[in-house]
């Protein structure tokens, strides 16, 4: 490093200074772009996509060196979704993490007060206003749990745009709500009947519905996975958690969090907070992924412990797969985890080793989602209850261990509460039987469509 | 990649690598002044055993060159009929090793037939790249064509594909230099740019996608078909031939008045789906078809491919050559 007062150095030297300089700079895992992060993404599409990747990727770009277009996704951010939103310190959840030590303290980033109920909407913010300069005037969106596809129906409601979304069968009878909520917007909801049903048979048909509209139409993925650009675009347009998290948790504590968590579906929440720590290596980064009914059962969507490299909906990546390349069916009491393969930037930061991902059961999540709403008054998306569980059991984990804060204080943990749990009531209200006999129960399965 | 090598860049007196597909190409062209008709079935469908029989009522009813599809969970570039059929392939068991023996059986039944295996990418790389390429010319595949596979991500399979013969058939490799066909995708909306980075990476043929969209049965061919020909020629490929949406014997002539093949997948397909249509209620498992129907079924795939022959046979020919014909539909 060349520090002031340090003699001028001659040209040559100055020119190989600044190339190391720059090398580092690029060193710095938050700034890796795609296509690739280390061996994984890229771009395993048809080629009639490839030339709206490219249009798209060149937006993208001049898009964030264009103050009209971040001053304008910063006022939707501030007076639409209601940014920043807040970090909120839940002490009487915090104590059935801790041991005999000094325990810890356990900090949630709200996404859940965002406008329309989680993260989503940052990214869906971001790409509509793209959508707009690219001159296109109809949107399409996957989704499984139902959060990304109310996010893109309100920025398409928000900004006149036409709206389709592609949900699984199987997942418009779980988020019954949402599919509503989407029609309220304007959006068309397409369920979709084929395959396993799910978030994996809507991004097929989303992507099938794109190869043949790509001149009107972009696809708002809602991930962190897809071809490139959409890893590395989603990641910057979700960094603001991470931000946001990072500074007001130095505000609040004076120091970095020891252990940062979040849920891993595609692992666009996740990356948004996991970005602003990456290159501090005294947080850990914790991703949690849903283990389903258990590892053991196969019935799960744990792709860092029951899957292998493989591509799916355009990029390389951890994927469950048969021995014959053929994706196997995810499972998983969330609507918003269940799917086969995971963002490839989350790959990458995997066989670095610098996150690390375990799964949680469906028990362990819906254990957190109600231990959440008993002791602080929130409910939890049950995709965010995954990162919940995980962070209690990583805090006993710790604590155990006899790991505490600087100066033998307690640990500081931040968890991405990514979503809020309105949606998944029903779930919950079957999970731990809430409803009485009779007329409420029987409400609720027709509201569900299963009576 | 290798810029310095003479011969690979465009240009110059370089020759178009033919492989496989392209020296049958070139065959029916200057000897019979007409196009080839590809076929397109998924192995497995409705069992592996009867895919070959199926196989076998499209050679032995005019095909000139098979396309043979391996059944994948996650097909995004194919409607909803080829979906149908690969779902049912895998539901009746289908495994990738089937595709090696169908694949056999089919080119030691008429080896004047090249095959050209064409699979998403996912099922290769599990595989592994090398050794798919290596079973795949030792059950005498042409080479591979792969819908979600650009140039640009292909470096391990440009390596696999030159390191192993291609045959049987016309341009067969397999006792000169190797090669198995790789065949790239171009559609209506790749720049020109891309045409010469698809064209200059290809061997055998460039599949030119007519229509912006999935696979499927079409009542017109895209009208942006003809100039991507041209312009796919124009970037240094020798051969190109149309598919997605040719599905009746007047398009095989329309197209194969420019094309120098013409691909038929879809419409195939719809006749061995009997009345069981993709997302209606089937009744009972594909593959529990009992001979009477399946027989029915086979019938009905012969003939189909009997009229798209006679139809890529009267593209060209005579002199009412240049006429629009039948555009009845
Ligand atoms: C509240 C919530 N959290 C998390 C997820 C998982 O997605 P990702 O891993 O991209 O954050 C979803 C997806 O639907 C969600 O709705």
């Amino acid at each position: 490093m060349i520090r002031e007062g340090d003699p001028v150095p001659d040209q040559p030297v100055r020119d190989a200074l600044t190339e190391t300089l720059a090398h580092q700079v690029a060193e710095r895992l938050a700034d890796v772009q795609g296509p690739y992060f280390g061996a994984f993404g890229g771009r395993f599409v048809p080629e009639a996509l490839i030339a709206a990747l490219d249009e798209l990727e060149t937006e993208y770009r001049k898009a964030l060196g264009d103050p009209a277009f971040t001053d304008e996704l910063a006022r939707l951010h501030r007076e639409y979704t209601g940014r920043p939103s807040p970090l909120t310190e839940v002490p009487r959840f915090a104590a059935h993490c801790g041991g005999d030590g000094a325990g810890a303290r356990v900090f949630l980033k709200r996404e859940d007060l965002n406008h329309t109920g989680s993260h989503k909407i940052n990214n869906v913010l971001g790409q509509a206003l793209l959508v707009r300069r690219m001159g296109k005037h109809r949107v399409i969106a996957e989704t499984g749990a139902g959060q990304h596809g109310v996010a893109t129906a309100t920025a398409a409601a928000l900004l006149g745009l036409e709206c389709v979304v592609y949900m699984g069968e199987e997942d418009t009878r779980r988020q019954a709500l949402n599919v509503a909520r989407m029609r309220l917007l304007g959006a068309e909801v397409v369920p979709v009947k084929i395959g396993s049903r799910t978030l994996k048979d809507a991004i097929n048909e989303a992507l099938r519905d794109w190869v043949a509209n790509v001149d009107t139409t972009h696809y708002v993925l809602g991930t962190v996975t897809g071809p490139h650009p959409f890893p590395e675009m989603v990641r910057e347009f979700h960094r603001i958690i991470g931000d946001e998290a990072r500074e007001q948790l130095l505000e609040r504590t004076g120091r970095l969090p020891d252990v940062v968590a979040a849920c891993v579906g595609g692992g666009s929440n996740a990356l948004g907070l996991f970005n602003a720590f990456l290159d501090d290596d005294g947080v850990a980064l914790y991703g949690f992924e849903a283990g389903g009914e258990g590892i053991e059962t196969g019935r799960h969507a744990a792709r860092f412990s029951g899957g292998a490299p493989g591509v799916l909906h355009g990029a390389r990546s951890y994927l469950l797969q048969d021995d014959d390349g053929q994706t196997l069916p995810s499972h998983s009491v969330s609507a918003g985890l269940d799917y086969p393969s995971v963002g490839p930037a989350h790959s990458w930061l995997h066989d670095l080793g610098r996150a690390t991902y375990e799964p949680v059961t469906d028990d362990e999540a819906m254990e957190a989602f109600r231990l959440l709403c008993e002791t602080e008054g929130i409910i939890p998306a049950i995709e965010s209850a995954h990162a919940l569980a995980g962070a209690l059991r990583v805090g006993r984990r710790l604590s155990e261990e006899g790991r505490t804060g600087p100066d033998g204080g307690p640990l500081s943990i931040v968890v991405n509460l990514s979503g809020r749990g309105d949606k998944d009531v029903a779930t919950a209200a079957r999970w731990f039987g809430l409803l009485d006999e009779g007329v409420a129960a029987q409400e609720l399965e027709r509201q569900e469509g299963r009576g | 990649m290798s810029q310095g090598t003479a011969g690979t860049a465009t240009g110059t007196a370089t020759t178009w690598p033919r492989g496989v597909t392209g020296e049958l190409l070139a065959r029916l062209r200057d000897e019979e002044d007409r196009p080839a008709l590809g076929g397109y079935l998924p192995v497995g469908f409705p069992t592996p055993a009867r895919s070959v029989e199926a196989l076998k009522t499209m050679v032995d009813h005019g095909v000139d060159m098979i396309e043979l599809g391996v059944p994948y969970t996650d097909p995004v570039l194919d409607g909803p009929v080829v979906q149908a059929a690969a779902q049912g392939a895998l539901d009746a068991g289908t495994r990738l090793s089937d595709v090696f023996e169908v694949l056999a059986e089919l080119t030691a039944y008429a080896p004047q037939v090249p095959v050209v295996v064409m699979t998403y990418w996912n099922p290769v790389l599990r595989y592994g790249v090398d050794r798919f390429a290596r079973d795949l010319a030792a059950a005498g595949g042409a080479g591979l064509i792969t819908p979600d596979l650009v140039p640009d991500e292909g470096a391990d399979w440009l390596a696999a594909s030159d390191a192993h013969a291609g045959g049987p058939g016309p341009g067969s490799t397999a006792d000169g230099a190797p090669g198995l066909d790789r065949v790239f995708l171009v559609a209506p909306s790749s720049t020109p740019e891309r045409l010469r980075l698809t064209a200059g990476a290809s061997r055998g043929f460039v599949y030119a996608t007519s229509v912006m969209g999935v696979t499927g049965a079409r009542a017109t061919v895209g009208d942006r078909a003809e100039q991507l020909v041209a312009d796919t020629r124009a970037a240094g490929a020798e051969m190109v031939c149309v598919g997605l949406g040719v599905s009746t014997a007047a398009q095989a002539r329309e197209v194969g008045r420019y094309a120098d093949g013409v691909i038929v997948g879809s419409a195939l397909v719809r006749t061995l789906l009997g009345e069981s249509m993709p997302g209606h209620a089937v009744p009972g498992p594909p593959h529990e078809v009992d001979d009477d129907e399946w027989a029915a079924r086979l019938g009905r795939l012969g003939a189909l491919t009997a009229e798209l022959a006679e139809g890529v046979r009267t593209a060209r020919a005579g002199s009412g050559a240049d006429t629009p014909v039948g555009d009845a539909s």
